[in-house]
């Protein structure tokens, strides 16, 4: 049986409401696959009663399983490689100049599995300029599900396939079984934390490097522009901001400055947008 | 650019070395390690990049990648291990002996393809969300 018209319209509105993820019509399928092994894991012959019994509960946890279901958590070591390099040869070494209470912070929203904020930690770890720095990486993401993955650090031989170089793959991680498990000294950089962007990032404190990539996709123009006027605010006057390959600030917050890195970008606030609290 | 690609399988060098023509490499063959010197022996130019299983007939990947080095005219040569053998000292004694990549079989074609990048031999391919 294929899912309700009623059960598709109550999973879009939960997923939307709690998460400002967009399932448009025709997503259907993609709810159905998604879902299917909750329906099947709860006892239930398919995903249509499965959704009108989660509609009924009220369960808190059993919408939040919905919820999580719904995220695309794909994501890579070094995506798209040029952030990287910006952040190598542009950002770090700029923080590492006018830094001079010698701390950097770092946040990773919407992180998923790790593989960006431990990217990040890769970086930082071989920037000789940023000797002797307290370096904070706060990684961040909507479901528990993905961050319990990032805090355990153990990955598939799959998943270090995906972008990992092999010297650093050696160098940070240890074999264990079938699996590679991320070495102490990095796990402990990275500090996991479950935050729903939709809600307030002030408790976070405030950054000098914002990755917030390939998560904007996924919501509406109004959301979007909300969370990059937060963002604004928990980033350092003078601080960067990394957006996915397929997302941009144009039209939906003009006080974000882009500037080209290699083949990807950064964002920057706008000098003439930049407060003058000191930083 | 071109690519030799050294395997004993037919298979496999027909995967990897159709990713490597889908990406933009002239794509040269070899079956074993010494097939394999025999080739670069016989090119004017050497090639940017070998990809080379481990385990071969005749000789194997190690001591291929080991003899490359030894030549100062195939310094410029990439060399990427692609084989199914996946323990720490393996991948440790690759490295060491001078291969600059490594990638565990099986693999798909974006990975194979984000190395490359990594290595600066492609443009950038964003991996789709
Ligand atoms: C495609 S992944 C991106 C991972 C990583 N940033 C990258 O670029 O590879 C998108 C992530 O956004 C998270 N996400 C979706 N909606 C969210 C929200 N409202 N608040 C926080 N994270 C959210 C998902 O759980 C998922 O892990």
């Amino acid at each position: 049986m294929s899912l309700g018209a009623r059960e598709f319209d109550f999973v879009r509105d939960l997923v939307r409401t709690e998460s400002a993820i967009v399932l448009d019509a025709g997503k259907e399928y993609l709810v159905e696959s998604r879902l299917l092994p909750l329906a099947r894991a709860a006892g239930h012959p398919d995903v249509t009663s499965y959704v009108a019994e989660v509609a009924l509960r009220r369960q808190p946890r059993s919408r939040t399983a919905v919820v999580e279901a719904l995220t695309t958590n794909e994501t890579s070591w070094f995506r798209d490689n040029d952030p990287f390099t910006a952040l190598r040869t542009t950002v770090l070494p700029a923080l590492a100049e006018t830094r001079t209470r010698r701390s950097i912070r770092i946040w990773c929203a919407a992180c998923s599995t790790g593989q960006e904020p431990y990217s990040v930690a890769m970086t930082v770890l071989d920037s000789p300029l940023l000797a002797g720095f307290d370096v904070t990486i706060v990684a961040t993401d909507l479901s528990e599900e993905v961050l319990a993955k990032g805090r355990r650090g153990e990955y598939s031989q799959l998943e270090v396939n995906r972008g990992l170089p092999a010297s650093l793959l050696v160098r940070h991680f240890t074999r264990e079984g079938l699996s590679w498990r991320i070495s102490p000294q990095l796990r402990s950089r990275v500090d996991f934390k479950q935050l729903n962007l939709l809600r307030p990032y002030t408790s976070l404190g405030r950054f000098d490097i914002v990755f917030m990539r390939n998560v904007l996709i996924y919501f509406d123009q109004a959301t979007k522009q909300d969370i990059l006027r937060r963002v604004r605010q928990v980033t350092a006057p003078d601080g960067y901001l990394f957006l996915g390959a397929a997302e941009m600030t144009r039209g939906l917050d003009d006080k974000w400055e882009r500037e080209p890195a290699g083949r990807s970008a950064l964002y920057r606030v706008r000098e003439e947008d930049r407060s003058c609290v000191p930083w | 650019m071109r690519a030799l690609v050294v395997d004993d399988s037919r298979a496999m060098r027909r995967i990897v070395g159709g990713v490597l023509a889908s990406s933009g490499f002239e794509v040269l063959q070899a079956g074993d390690g010494r097939e394999a010197l025999d080739v670069l022996e016989t090119q004017p130019e050497p090639p940017q990049l070998a990809c080379v299983d481990w385990n071969m007939p005749v000789m194997d990947g190690l001591t291929f990648i080991t003899r490359v080095r030894r030549r100062s005219e195939w310094r410029g040569i990439t060399l990427m291990m692609v084989t199914t053998e996946s323990e720490q000292e393996r991948i440790v004694r690759a490295l060491a002996a001078g291969a600059h990549e490594y990638l565990t079989k099986p693999f798909e074609a974006d990975d194979l393809r984000q190395k490359l990048a990594f290595l600066g031999l492609l443009p950038d391919v964003p991996v789709e969300a």
